[in-house]
């Protein structure tokens, strides 16, 4: 292979995915620009740990509004639906003292009801998203006081101690450990461990991907290449894992997002359900045509969004110990944010649950490194929006070059 | 053979002076990364003259159109452009629309939800200053143009309840409005029956006395040879040569666009009719807005032959297949027998599941996914069945998509290109990949030849042959007569919603499926 075929196509893989490595960029922009700001305070690992555990709940919501989005859709209602839930499960455990999983599994059951509720409107009554969602905004804000009595509910109020601590432990818990208990700034063995399975999978994987594409006489990246990309990616998981392991572990409700963000890539990257969407959102007349069930498809993307919805829920409740009246209030606007920034086109067809990730690490990012700066919440409000902007600027800038 | 002509006046009385050319282009180079569009062409305009320019897709057409026209900005290629003698550089559309060359798009830039009052003014709205609309000159100026384009509807109607012939008059009304000298047709016929496609041109031609020029672009060659004083023949960027329409007749044209002699325009074969497979008795068609579209229509397909369907467009001849398949309207009445077991298809899925397949005449609206790629397209009708655990087997559909690449000659950089930037006939290929993979025993193909070039047609048109071959019933819809009776063995003749006759291709003429579709069969006109 002769050099300039080289450069080639070292140019052409970075301009196909100069998306996610302009976003990786303007992660790390961040995150040194706060570190710098905030002398270091930022990038300590007690902080790092800390802003995975806030990144939580706007990535779950995050990676469901790509299935939404991409089917050409918006849920303008996953704030409010959320709080809801949150409140849903606290109150189920404090006024009906049912314990932590019968709590969880309505919650879950009812979001799940909810999203369907959605869905169906949308799908089969053909009233567009964006008003049957925005109908729920606001109803479910009101059905959050009706619930509470306008009151916050703290998990503490919960009669039975075990209950509220197993419930906290989706917020606040951490991988328990193989054997003693360890300090802050200590090596933490399991979570460490969980980091290496991931490592070795996602070494397996990319292999048996490029052989498969080898096989088929797909382009791939030279091997060296490959292997740099590697490299790269098995060096960022280790900082992670790393950051995770030197404090207290790796929480709960990241290894619950990690294994949401590895299903859900698994539904839009190789189901049928997921490639339909797809196809919904990039041409729905072509997709009719196809023999695809739009409508069915559109009820069953907003029945996993009501999932996610109430898994976020429950996350945000147990993290802050309380479910109140303004739970999730802008957490729609902090999805969609992040969804796009991510990727998602609104205009339906595009996007990636992984971009979804990266959008609302560094909506999150952008919260946490202001507040730690103790910036006055007018700029903090301002600087998101000019944030959103240039980034979806950019992005529409990258697509015409 | 034929002789190239340097730019010459075919209606110039002998002593007159030649005229000037209104516009001219010389040794227009343009590249693009890793290709070279044009390379030098040369091509003029007389004032008053129709210039019809051909070429296969791929030979640079539109691409020097959009030099006329401003949209690849002067700088952006090598060459010159006048027009009315003074050296022009078109920075943007705007610039060339002052100038007075107005292109019109196969897609027409008109809003279906305003007047055509308003859609002709789009833009440069008549006002009584500071953007207050002066409705009264625009509605009496609207009429007036609508006249000039023989249209009598008046301009206050909404432009979605006009035919897309009419539309393409309004479009013509609109170019009129900025004082149009010269227009740019881009298959303006595409989307037009046989009858709306003969008035557009009595306009162009009503408007070439009037002194408008036109540029027209067209892979239908006898409206070319009906109406263009001169004819460009372009074949990979670069002039082959321009000719009076007398020189040229269309298999001439046919041998110059693909640089060899094609002997015979549709590979016909002789074959067997086999069993009969569909078969559709007294079908009822109610349109979504309870208008009777189809009437109590009865025919059988059988293996071993192709079905041709002609009728003018709005006859029902396509909402009809829609409805059959269940895409379309509501069926009133009817029964459909397949392999001889009745069906009623409830949904598109149930009828491709049963072995029905519809190539849509709009690929870019109803067959593909543009910005997916071509494998992605391919497998999109049969996912379901090529699932393992519930996910997409990436292996087959790879493989699968691999050999209809192979087979039907998709020519793409890999199957991983966006079928968005693939030609018209390959886009076409990918379509009918998607269908073939579902492995259907029924495929209609819905003017499967629109807007793609002679080369691709042919290859199309022996695909069709194979599959028939294969045992599959094809049934191709077409307005384009000579197609049908080139192609076809027997031909059903839609007119208003009924079929009105029925015929075996070898007894067909043009005039004859004409006069049927018209409903003029009593008195077929000969000329």
């Amino acid at each position: 292979m002769t050099g300039t075929r080289w450069q080639d196509t070292l140019k052409h893989s970075f301009r196909e995915n100069i998306r996610e490595y302009t976003m990786i960029a303007a992660l790390l922009v961040i995150w040194f620009g706060f570190g710098f700001l905030t002398e270091g305070i930022f990038l300590s690992t007690r902080n790092l740990s800390n802003l995975f555990v806030q990144t939580a709940t706007t990535a779950i919501l995050a990676m469901g509004m790509v299935l939404i989005i991409v089917a050409g859709h918006i849920d303008l209602s996953v704030g409010s639906t959320m709080g809801f839930c949150g409140a849903l499960a606290v109150m189920s455990m404090i006024r009906w003292e049912w314990t932590t999983v019968p709590s969880m599994l309505l919650t879950l059951l009812v979001g799940t009801l909810i999203g369907a509720w959605h869905g169906y409107w949308v799908a089969y009554r053909k009233i567009p998203a964006f008003i049957v969602t925005l109908a729920s905004m606001l109803a479910f804000r009101g059905a959050i006081i009706g619930l509470t009595d306008g009151q916050t509910l703290g998990l503490e109020m919960i009669p039975d101690a075990l209950t509220a601590d197993r419930f906290k432990a989706l917020g606040q818990g951490y991988l328990p450990t193989f054997f003693a208990e360890v300090q802050e700034g200590q090596w933490h063995d399991s979570s460490l461990v969980l980091g290496l399975v991931c490592a070795v999978a996602y070494a397996w994987g990319e292999w048996r991907q490029r052989k498969a594409r080898l096989k088929h006489g797909l382009s791939v990246l030279p091997l060296p290449l490959t292997l740099l990309k590697a490299l790269l990616i098995l060096g960022a998981g280790s900082v992670f894992f790393a950051i995770m392991g030197r404090y207290l572990g790796i929480p709960f409700c990241i290894i619950l997002v990690m294994a949401l963000a590895l299903a859900l890539s698994f539904v839009t990257e190789r189901s049928v359900f997921g490639r339909q969407l797809y196809a919904i959102g990039g041409n729905a007349d072509a997709a009719k045509f196809s023999g695809i069930n739009i409508q069915l498809r559109t009820l069953g993307a907003f029945t996993v969004m009501g999932l996610l919805v109430a898994l976020a829920g429950l996350v945000s409740t147990a993290r802050l110990n309380a479910a109140t009246t303004s739970a999730g209030q802008n957490a729609e606007l902090d999805a969609i944010a992040s969804a796009v920034i991510g990727g998602t086109s609104l205009m339906g067809g595009e996007g990636t649950i992984r971009g979804a990730i990266v959008g609302a690490l560094v909506m999150t990012s952008l919260d946490n490194g202001m507040s730690l700066m103790n910036m006055d919440i007018t700029y903090q409000y301002i600087i998101k929006g000019a944030i959103l902007m240039a980034a979806v600027w950019a992005d529409m800038a990258s697509r015409k070059a | 053979m034929l002789r190239h002509q340097g730019p010459s006046f075919p209606f110039a009385k002998e002593g007159e002076l030649m005229p000037s050319p209104l516009l001219e282009v010389h040794k227009i180079v343009k590249e693009f990364p890793g290709v070279k569009a044009l390379q030098g062409v040369a091509f003029d305009l007389l004032p008053g003259e129709i210039h019809a320019l051909v070429g296969e897709n791929g030979a640079g057409k539109s691409t020097l159109m959009k030099i006329l026209s401003g949209y690849y900005p002067y700088g952006s290629y090598e060459g010159e452009l006048s027009f009315e003698g003074k050296t022009c550089h078109f920075h943007k559309i705007k610039d060339s629309e002052r100038a007075g060359i107005v292109i019109i798009h196969q897609e027409l830039a008109l809003v279906q939800k305003l007047s055509l009052g308003e859609n002709i003014f789009l833009g440069q709205e008549c006002t009584r200053g500071f953007g207050i609309i002066d409705w009264d000159q625009c509605w009496t100026r609207a009429q007036e143009l609508l006249e000039r384009v023989g249209l009598k509807h008046k301009p206050q109607r909404l432009l979605k309840d006009c035919s897309v012939g009419e539309q393409q008059l309004v479009e013509i009304a609109k170019s009129l409005a900025r004082n149009a000298k010269v227009l740019i047709l881009d298959e303006p016929t595409a989307a037009l029956t046989e009858e709306e496609s003969l008035r557009l041109l009595s306009i162009l031609r009503q408007l070439r006395k009037e002194g408008v020029s036109c540029i027209y672009i067209s892979h239908r060659l006898h409206e070319v040879l009906a109406i263009a004083d001169r004819i460009t023949v372009l074949r990979d960027g670069q002039t082959v040569g321009t000719y009076p329409r007398a020189e040229l007749n269309e298999d001439q044209m046919v041998a110059l666009m693909v640089g060899r002699e094609l002997h015979d325009r549709y590979p016909r074969q002789t074959r067997e009719r086999g069993a009969k497979v569909l078969n559709v008795k007294d079908w009822t068609v109610l349109a979504p807005d309870q208008r009777l579209t189809c009437q109590n229509i009865n025919f059988s397909a059988f293996k071993g032959e192709i079905l041709g369907v002609s009728g003018l467009m709005g006859s029902g001849r396509s909402e009809l297949f829609m409805n059959l398949l269940g895409l379309w309207g509501k069926t009133r009445s009817g029964t459909l027998e397949l392999d001889g077991q009745p069906q009623r298809f409830r949904s598109p899925q149930d009828a491709i599941e049963k072995g029905m397949a519809l190539v849509s005449e709009d690929r870019k609206r109803y067959g593909l996914v543009l910005g997916m790629n071509i494998t992605e397209n391919t497998s999109l009708a049969s996912l379901s069945r090529l699932t393992r655990w519930g996910a997409i087997d990436a292996e087959t559909e790879i493989q699968k998509a691999q050999a209809f690449r192979q087979e039907l000659k998709i020519k793409s950089s890999s199957l991983e290109q966006p079928v968005g930037n693939l030609s018209g006939g390959n886009q076409q290929k990918v379509v009918l990949a998607k269908w073939l993979l579902t492995e259907p025993k029924v495929l209609i193909l819905d003017e499967p030849t629109r807007g793609i070039d002679v080369g691709a047609r042919y290859e199309i048109y022996k695909i069709m042959n194979e599959l028939v071959a294969r045992g599959v019933v094809v049934i191709m819809i077409s307005s384009d007569l000579s197609e049908v009776i080139g192609m076809s063995d027997r031909i059903l003749v839609f007119h208003e919603g009924r079929i009105a006759g029925e015929v075996m291709a070898a007894e067909a003429t043009q005039e004859r499926i004409m006069a049927m579709a018209t409903g003029t069969l009593a008195s077929p006109s000969t000329h």
